[in-house]
């Protein structure tokens, strides 16, 4: 027990554990938007790749780390865009259509991959965001090492929970997207576009969803693996609802799968001999499945989730 | 009769309006003004078009041909392009629909808001929008709690938000469809004053309806819609009930009522019934009611007080916590559809799209769907197709089911050869007891007098029938005796007058 | 202005027409990706086509790699009628898997004629567990199941890891993580000397014609898709959904446990958790191919396994990436969606002046 106390006393846990979050921030926020407006989003784990491909190909190809950051931000709205396209204008089931872009995007990224590095061995690497050194913030006591040394992206994460909830809930947009992904009627008869909305709540989304996928390539690793998101994408999914779409809960939901995933990786190593090493890694995806079997008895869903809308048809 | 208060200066023209769906001719060539200050009943049938004229008007629906003309500001007629809600708004048309379309995860001020303000500005006014919003209030009587989250206000709150948006946008038409529907006639006289405060101010209305009193009473004007065709208009002063009525449905509405019977046996029965439901539409609190044999036990209420609570219980969809279940005197011990259906329960849906029939798989199967271990649908855990088909012909002759064809899917049949699918697949197996909830809804009047003939024909028969209806004509009309619904809570009426029933639909002591 | 109206009737040849179009769309794309790699698409799909069709052992290799795709569709397929949307096939071959090597490979030593059955069954029966477990979830607390049969295939792909390095791997291979082989009287035979295609294409040929009939013949069959067309109505009528979701689950994933079994004792001999490169994700677009008809399952199996197999033997011929085949599936899934919407709407041209459309 001791070592366990041990482990949650630490700074480089709790660094760790915001370092592991911030992929699923970016992917809980883009699905909450997504969902919000009223579409599940299951291209997330695909988005995820290519956001990772894109962004470490931009900087390999020397476009500079913010602008590898914008290209993944592209390459996902533009797989979020044809997310949208099949599912909100033609209506198309939400589920298939995603699992598709999730497929679609996964197979573009390897194969652009492939075909643009055919015989290398070891990925080639760039050189990733760095923790960001602050004068004196950086060298408080305990926060200084949490929050002070993560790199750019991590805080752009964080920035990001604070934009989608002031969006949410403090500005005409946000009420509308609420109402969208409630009753889209509702939308419509005021004379706002239904599928304006929701069209571009999911390239937004998907746009943030692929900054997940960025972190990866470009400042939790400094390169591109084949099967690197690893279910991520999916793991948010499950986080959405724990998070009843909110994303200050979103946060607290990320970080605490985060905050599990760096304690098993530290059991790991203390008790290891003890339990194979595969139980702690099966651990966070137990996890995401008993979040999602807590949260779904009371579950809040957005009203028109799942269900398409066509103007003129009621 | 009022006196109009303002010059007769036409604010809106519909001019030879037409709209097809598919082979559905909804409008033919439907022309329509209206004046200022002025309430004009459109009068019609289900089914009639009334409603698709309406929102063609208000851009939902792109007419086929035919055009509209609004009034600006100024007063002068302008032509309105058509196909875009916006563009109706903007020009002074406000419609409150049938079904609300109201966001409930959001408060009443932000649904009256929503789409007037700017979408990408950082920051909303919503103090100005309220003061807006209050002096709106004021001027019409129109109250509602602003700061509540909609889903939980009650449904004439949310009709007043509705008609609070479209006075948020400076409407100067405004179209109410069926407003009464969902309202107790004290709450409808309420509604009506309030109309009435704003048509002084200036204010057009169209007012949709298919109730002819309250068309006599609250009207200035009448236009009658039947199968998409306007067949005639008048003063209210000149109209009486007899000759609307005819105008409506093109001949003298058909006397239903059945000759009175002795009540039989009872046979269905439930004691001190309670149900938690997850809102006020299916819940009940200590319900007893006996149905006997001769008998239609009418169920009158305002809609969402537990009528789906109590249909649910007697169809075997919901168990109570509470209470005993009695089906020609035997008790129902596990209540479920499979029981109820077993104990001779006939059970019509309150929706029958979504409960009562499967549209993808054919209507043959349909018919069956209620008895799949019948020896007669199956042998050994397989299909007899043969018999199912030959069931479903004899149904459809002799239920009239029209369509195209007992191998067809059952969602291309219209609404009324869908309630009449489920009325042969009910009413061929001879049930003791019926539930019909809602029966008539949505049926133009042919089809819904079928229903009636039927549920009547039932009683003769010997069988016992729970007619739930929010149409309180539709009660009078048929039932030996009538309870009211109010709160899950179930009371005999003590009489057949409207007035008290109304009463106590509303929950005031008589 | 462009509008969208249901259509009343749907025709045959929509039905049809769809996913063949679609699937000719999608090789056609892989024409683009093709020249971004710098290959002459008309000599790839030439070397696709050898690669297929090109001799007896070629196409061969097509039915093999069709065989697994059978089952995962089938799975897919069955379980997407009743809209239960399982989307852990791919776990759920592992499970089937794992159970065939766990008492296949030296546990029992019985005669084939009693092993070769028990594994069958046990491996169904293994990857039916795998779909019981979410289905509970969804009926009991409402938990999606699309989101726990896809985390379930990562948790049941760290067991099979974590099981090939303890109990089930093989004492002889030297610490390297793959199984003990399936005994070889517990192996499913082959049908052509000297080449790999197995019976468990006949198993699963005879699953899919099953499947086909009881669907439309049957009663279980009808109440099937009573629920998955219309659950509130089904359950009016007094059919028992979740029974029928449960027994669903109990089908679907025990096709995708036959699917592993299928690899393992039909093809490889033994496990490793490389078995599988995706059958179950795939098994859901050859459902969808096949409109989620079960006889359609099989030509859209037999398709899709015939791109794997081509763009595996352009790939070695031309140097470009196998990765190809991946884009040429997603693509014609996503192609046969829209297909989809075009079979069930008509997209009707009207004017917005009003005039006449």
């Amino acid at each position: 027990m001791m070592d366990i106390l041990n482990i949650l006393l630490s700074e480089s846990f709790w660094a760790a554990s915001l370092r592991i979050a911030t992929p699923l921030i970016f992917g809980v926020l883009g699905a909450l938007i997504c969902e919000r407006a009223g579409v599940l989003n299951l291209g997330i784990e695909g988005i995820f790749v290519v956001g990772a491909m894109c962004g470490w190909m931009a900087v390999w190809l020397g476009a500079g780390l913010w602008g590898g950051v914008l290209v993944a931000a592209l390459a996902g709205a533009f797989f979020g865009l044809l997310h949208a396209i099949l599912t909100v204008p033609l209506g198309l089931s939400q589920h298939v259509s995603g699992l598709g872009i999730t497929l679609f995007a996964t197979s573009v990224s390897y194969y652009t991959y492939r075909t643009a590095l055919p015989n290398v061995s070891s990925p080639p690497r760039i050189e990733p965001f760095q923790p960001l050194d602050l004068p004196i913030l950086s060298d408080l006591p305990f926060l200084g090492s949490v929050l002070f040394q993560q790199t750019a992206l991590t805080w752009l994460a964080l920035l990001m929970v604070v934009v989608v909830w002031y969006v949410m809930n403090r500005t005409a947009l946000g009420v509308a997207l609420q109402a969208v992904g409630d009753n889209p009627d509702s939308v419509d008869a005021q004379g706002l576009s239904v599928y304006g909305l929701r069209i571009g709540a999911i390239v937004a989304g998907s746009a943030l969803m692929a900054l997940g996928g960025a972190f990866l390539t470009m400042s939790a690793f400094d390169a591109f693996f084949f099967g690197m998101v690893n279910g991520r994408g999916w793991v948010c999914i499950a986080l959405v609802i724990f998070a009843s779409w909110r994303p200050g809960k979103a946060l607290l939901g990320a970080l605490l799968f985060g905050a599990f995933d760096a304690l098993q990786v530290r059991l790991q190593t203390e008790i290891g001999a003890l339990v194979p090493g595969q139980v702690f890694l099966m651990a966070p995806y137990i996890l995401s499945i008993i979040a999602l079997v807590v949260a779904a008895r009371s579950a809040d869903y957005p009203r028109a989730l799942l269900t398409p809308w066509f103007k003129g048809q009621r | 009769m009022r006196r109009p208060a303002f010059p007769m200066t036409t604010v809106l023209k519909l001019n030879g309006l037409s709209k097809r769906f598919g082979p559905v001719i909804a409008n033919d060539d439907v022309s329509l003004t209206l004046n200022k200050g002025e309430v004009l009943a459109l009068l019609g049938e289900n089914g009639a078009g009334k409603t698709t004229l309406m929102n063609m008007l208000f851009g939902h629906y792109l007419p086929d041909s035919g055009s509209i003309e609004v009034a600006d500001e100024a007063g002068v007629l302008q032509p309105l392009p058509l196909g875009h809600p916006q563009v109706a708004l903007a020009a002074g048309v406000g419609m409150v629909h049938q079904h609300f379309t109201l966001a409930e995860n959001i408060s009443a001020l932000d649904n009256i808001t929503l789409g007037s303000e700017p979408l990408f500005a950082l920051r909303r006014n919503r103090r100005a929008a309220r003061r807006r919003i209050e002096a709106i209030i004021a001027q019409s009587g129109l109250t509602a709690p602003l700061d509540t989250p909609v889903g939980r206000l009650s449904v004439g709150e949310r009709q007043r938000v509705e008609i609070l948006k479209a006075l948020y946008r400076d409407a100067r038409i405004l179209v109410l469809d069926e407003p009464t529907a969902v309202l107790t006639p004290q709450e409808a006289d309420t509604l009506f004053e309030n109309i009435r405060m704003m048509t002084a101010e200036g204010l057009s209305v169209i007012f949709i309806s298919h109730k002819l009193r309250e068309v006599l009473a609250f009207s200035d004007r009448i236009a009658v819609l039947r199968h998409g065709r306007k067949v005639g208009e008048m003063a209210t002063s000149e109209a009486d009930e007899a000759s609307i009525a005819r105008m409506m449905v093109g001949a003298e509405t058909p006397e239903l009522v059945g000759a009175a019977m002795v009540p039989g046996v009872p046979v269905l029965t439930l004691s001190g019934i309670s149900v938690t439901g997850r809102s006020k539409r299916d819940t009940l609190s200590g319900v007893d009611l006996t149905v006997h044999a001769h008998e239609i036990l009418g169920i009158a209420g305002v809609s969402g007080n537990g009528q789906s609570g109590l249909a649910n219980v007697i169809s075997g969809l919901m168990q109570p916590e509470q209470g005993l279940i009695k089906v020609n005197g035997s008790e129902i011990d596990t209540p479920s559809p499979v029981a109820m259906v077993r104990a001779g329960v006939g059970r019509i849906p309150e929706d029958r799209h979504r409960e009562g029939i499967v549209g993808a798989m054919s209507v043959a199967e349909n018919m069956v769907i209620e008895r799949l271990d019948d020896p007669d649908v199956q042998s050994r855990g397989l299909l007899r197709r043969e018999a199912i088909d030959d069931n479903a012909d004899r149904l459809a002759k002799a239920y009239d089911v029209r369509g195209p064809g007992v191998e067809a899917p059952a969602r291309l049949l219209s609404g009324g050869n869908i309630q009449k699918l489920i009325l042969a697949r009910v009413f061929d197996r001879s049930p003791r007891l019926i539930l019909a909830n809602q029966p008539t809804r949505g049926l133009d009047m042919g089809a819904a007098a079928e229903v009636g003939r039927r549920l009547l024909e039932a009683r003769e028969r010997g069988a016992g029938v729970v007619l739930i209806s929010e149409d309180l004509d539709e009660i009078l009309g048929l039932a030996d005796r009538i309870m009211v619904i109010r709160d899950g809570e179930l009371h005999e009426a003590p009489s057949r007058d409207r007035e008290q029933i109304g009463l106590m639909m509303a929950g005031e002591p008589v | 202005m462009i509008r969208i109206e249901p259509r009343q009737t749907q025709s045959q040849a929509f039905t049809i027409g769809v996913p063949i179009l679609s699937a000719l769309i999608a090789l056609g794309f892989a024409a683009i990706p093709l020249l971004a790699a710098g290959a002459n698409p008309i000599q790839a799909y030439g070397e696709m086509f050898r690669g297929v069709f090109g001799s007896v052992f070629a196409f061969s290799e097509v039915l093999t790699r069709a065989t697994p795709l059978i089952f995962t569709g089938l799975a897919a397929a069955l379980a997407f009628r009743a809209k239960l949307w399982n989307i852990g096939a791919e776990g759920q071959l592992y499970l089937g898997a794992m159970a065939a090597v766990a008492i296949g490979s030296g546990v029992l030593d019985l005669p084939g004629i009693l092993l070769l059955p028990l594994i069958v069954i046990l491996g169904a029966a293994a990857g039916a567990a795998g779909m019981v477990a979410p289905t509970y979830l969804k009926t009991r607390f409402g938990a999606d199941e699309v989101v726990t049969t896809l985390l379930l295939n990562f948790i049941i792909l760290i067991f099979v890891q974590m099981m090939l390095e303890g109990p089930l791997q093989d004492p002889m291979s030297l610490g390297w993580p793959q199984s003990a082989p399936v005994l070889d009287q517990g192996m499913l035979p082959t049908l052509i000397d000297r080449m790999r295609v197995h019976s468990g294409l006949i198993l699963a040929l005879i699953l899919a014609l099953l499947a086909q009939f009881m669907l439309a013949r049957s009663v279980w069959g009808f109440r099937l898709r009573a629920v998955g067309e219309n659950a509130a109505a089904a359950r009016h009528a007094g059919i028992n959904v979740n029974r029928s979701l449960f027994g669903v689950a109990i089908l679907s994933g025990g096709l995708a446990g036959l699917a592993g079994v299928s690899e393992v004792a039909g093809l490889k001999g033994y496990l490793t958790a490389d078995l599988s490169p995706g059958f179950g994700y795939t098994g859901i677009v050859v459902a969808m191919l096949a409109g989620l008809s079960p006889m359609g399952v099989v030509i859209a199996a037999l398709f899709i396994a015939s791109v794997f197999v081509g763009a595996d033997s352009m790939s070695r011929a031309m140097g470009v990436s196998s990765f190809l085949a991946d884009l040429v599936v997603s693509v014609s899934l996503l192609c046969v969606l829209v297909g989809g919407f075009f079979a069930r709407y008509r997209v009707v041209r009207a004017s917005t002046t009003g005039a006449t459309s």
